[in-house]
């Protein structure tokens, strides 16, 4: 989001009212994603409170003090629903991108390392794949391995790793061409020690990045799954089976079972953004910064 | 773009056409093998889901019977080998939830997804570049941080989340439009007034969710072209801003998005599982949700399938228009 300052502003560019409003973004981020993932690992054990306490005397509140989301069909506190919903989302999100980046670290480096037709072939693997539109690829894997956690998180996965391998595969082979790889293989360093020493932490920070970024995308995933109801049993809240199981509602006349869970992915996935970009700044002052959604 | 005197070059096109569908080939041949290998993978039984509820009663010698009728037993590369020849041949197989065969379920409902798509992206196209414009006029003032920030929210809320919300308010607390489906209920015929009514609001929906992709770029485009020599030239020669704006600056800083157009089939189609689904549009997108979750094999791959041929073909039309645009790039690619 820094394309807002001038392509020409440096680290001692005029404005300083330009980076200060950076910081306030930055910081803004920093606060709510803490905030979240205070909310989501906290609220679950320390709240003895029941997110499935039905009480059908209170269905359908409207958002109120008692209960600031309101209440569902059968009396369900949503705040309580939505941290449940959100701690869910999070998870599978957490795991499928872990999962992506594994696979395509592993497999950029193997095409960048062996080269030749090994690289040639993956390479043309990886298009061919993502030719196929991602959420339509997850549908399906989805749809022929029964709706559950792991199909999910395992579509996700098969998904996300492709930009993954493209970004290691590009950032190994420009830093192989590097001086001082050329002086630790002649130095007479192993293949596996320029490898692990002087390869992995050079695409550590890239590949970090982008499972950073990867987890909003992968937590939509679920959700757009979820809602199509192809995604986690329907007894798991997660956001997307929030939205989904709040349509009937919807249709009455109700929104705010279908607007919070709505909020509550948006408003991580803009603090990760905000956060991954002042991240890539760091690491790669030149690039401008995106949301890569 | 083009001057009036100057012949496209139909020949170079032509070539990097055919060399694309050529590489295309191979593509389709590793999804479809692909598709039948997750297929073959699964835990799925397809005699089971053909036929349905019928399948509880049905005898042993029926049950059989039915698996070799459908080549089930058969290795994964003959059943991949014979579903191909067939396609090739046009016979796509038997969709089991619509009862009817793929290539009927497919050209009945192509048309009604490919106006929803394309009505979409004028709605993007027409929006983004008038706020895109909007916004690089005054880089970092107030319309272009709302509108960039309004950007990046709805760059991250759900497809589905926002036409939900649409129905909500324009159909229900307004009342202003149709929630749902191509036609009112009580119709029995399809006319153009309801089809234009009932599409206003999942175009509308699935325009907005492919708007912030093509405002950045405008805002970008233009605002980059606002620095470069010939606008520069313009002003100097004493051109009033509009003529600079819209005549110099939006033309380059529009070039690079309008290229790239074909490149946004992917997240159309996206898009399109989503806003189709929840606004019941009797398109391909939605028929696709449901083969999913009823596990109709035969209509999800051809579907899919399909949706890859889009994005190659999108693809390439992005390439042509690139070439076109820009000569140094030409039709190598």
């Amino acid at each position: 989001m820094a394309e807002l300052a001038p392509k020409t502003a440096g680290w001692r560019s005029h404005g300083r009212t330009r980076r200060s409003t950076r910081t306030v973004r930055v910081r803004t981020s920093a606060v709510v994603v803490a905030a979240v993932l205070l909310a989501v690992l906290v609220v679950p054990p320390l709240a003895n409170l029941d997110q499935q306490a039905v009480d059908l005397s209170m269905k359908l509140r409207p958002p109120s003090l008692a209960h600031p989301f309101g209440t569902d069909d059968v009396g369900r506190d949503l705040l309580l629903r939505c941290v449940y919903g959100l701690r869910v989302s999070l998870l599978v999100g957490l795991v499928a991108a872990l999962a992506a980046t594994i696979i395509g670290t592993a497999v950029g480096a193997a095409a960048a390392a062996f080269g030749g037709w090994t690289d040639r072939v993956v390479m043309r693997l990886v298009d061919t794949f993502s030719s196929v539109p991602h959420l339509l690829l997850g549908i399906f894997v989805v749809a022929m391995f029964r709706p559950g956690v792991w199909p999910v998180i395992v579509s996700v996965a098969l998904t996300h790793w492709l930009s993954t391998a493209r970004i290691v595969r590009s950032e190994v082979l420009s830093l192989r061409s590097r001086p001082y790889i050329d002086a630790a293989v002649s130095g007479g360093a192993s293949r596996w020690r320029v490898a692990v020493r002087h390869l992995l932490p050079g695409v550590l920070p890239q590949a970090g990045l982008a499972a950073v970024l990867m987890v909003p995308h992968a937590m939509w995933h679920e959700s757009a799954l979820s809602f199509l109801g192809l995604g986690l049993p329907t007894h798991q809240a997660s956001l997307g089976n929030l939205v989904q199981s709040a349509r009937g509602s919807l249709l009455a006349g109700d929104w705010w079972p279908t607007l919070f869970p709505g909020l509550l992915l948006i408003v991580p996935t803009l603090a990760i953004a905000g956060l991954a970009g002042a991240w890539r700044e760091r690491i790669n002052p030149r690039r401008r910064s995106e949301l890569m959604l | 773009m083009t001057h009036p005197g100057r012949k496209l070059p139909w020949g170079p096109m032509a070539r990097m056409a055919g060399r694309r569908t050529l590489f295309a080939a191979p593509v389709l041949l590793v999804v479809t093998f692909g598709v039948f290998a997750v297929a073959a993978a699964s835990p799925f039984d397809p005699v089971k889901a053909y036929a349905g509820t019928a399948g509880l009663t049905a005898s042993q010698e029926n049950l059989d019977q039915l698996r070799v009728n459908l080549g089930v037993d058969q290795p994964l590369v003959e059943r991949w080998w014979n579903w191909l020849t067939s396609a090739v041949a046009g016979d796509l197989g038997d969709s089991s939830v619509m009862r009817q065969p793929v290539t009927d379920v497919i050209t009945e409902r192509l048309g009604w997804s490919v106006l929803l798509a394309v009505t979409a992206f004028l709605v993007a196209i027409l929006l983004g570049t008038s706020l895109g414009v909007l916004a690089a006029r005054r880089q970092g003032g107030w319309l272009d941080r709302a509108v960039s920030s309004a950007a990046y929210t709805l760059e991250a809320a759900p497809a589905f989340w926002l036409g939900l919300l649409a129905m909500w308010f324009f159909a229900l607390r307004l009342g202003v439009l149709p929630a749902g489906g191509l036609t009112d209920t009580d119709s029995e015929v399809v006319t153009f007034g309801q089809v234009a009514t009932h599409l206003v609001l999942p175009a509308a929906v699935l325009g907005v969710s492919q708007l912030p992709w093509f405002f950045l770029y405008v805002r970008q485009g233009v605002a980059d072209a606002l620095e470069e020599d010939p606008v520069r030239g313009a002003r100097a020669r004493g051109l009033d801003e509009r003529t600079v704006l819209l005549g110099h600056a939006l033309r380059s800083g529009m070039l690079p998005m309008l290229t790239l157009v074909g490149s946004r089939v992917p997240e159309l189609i996206t898009g399109a599982l989503l806003v189709e689904t929840v606004f019941s549009w009797p398109g391909i997108a939605a028929a696709t949700v449901q083969a999913a979750t009823s596990v109709d094999f035969p209509l999800l791959a051809a579907l899919t399938v399909l949706a890859t041929a889009a994005v190659l073909a999108g693809n390439l039309l992005s390439d042509l228009l690139y070439g076109l645009a820009d000569p140094r790039v030409g039709f190598d690619g």
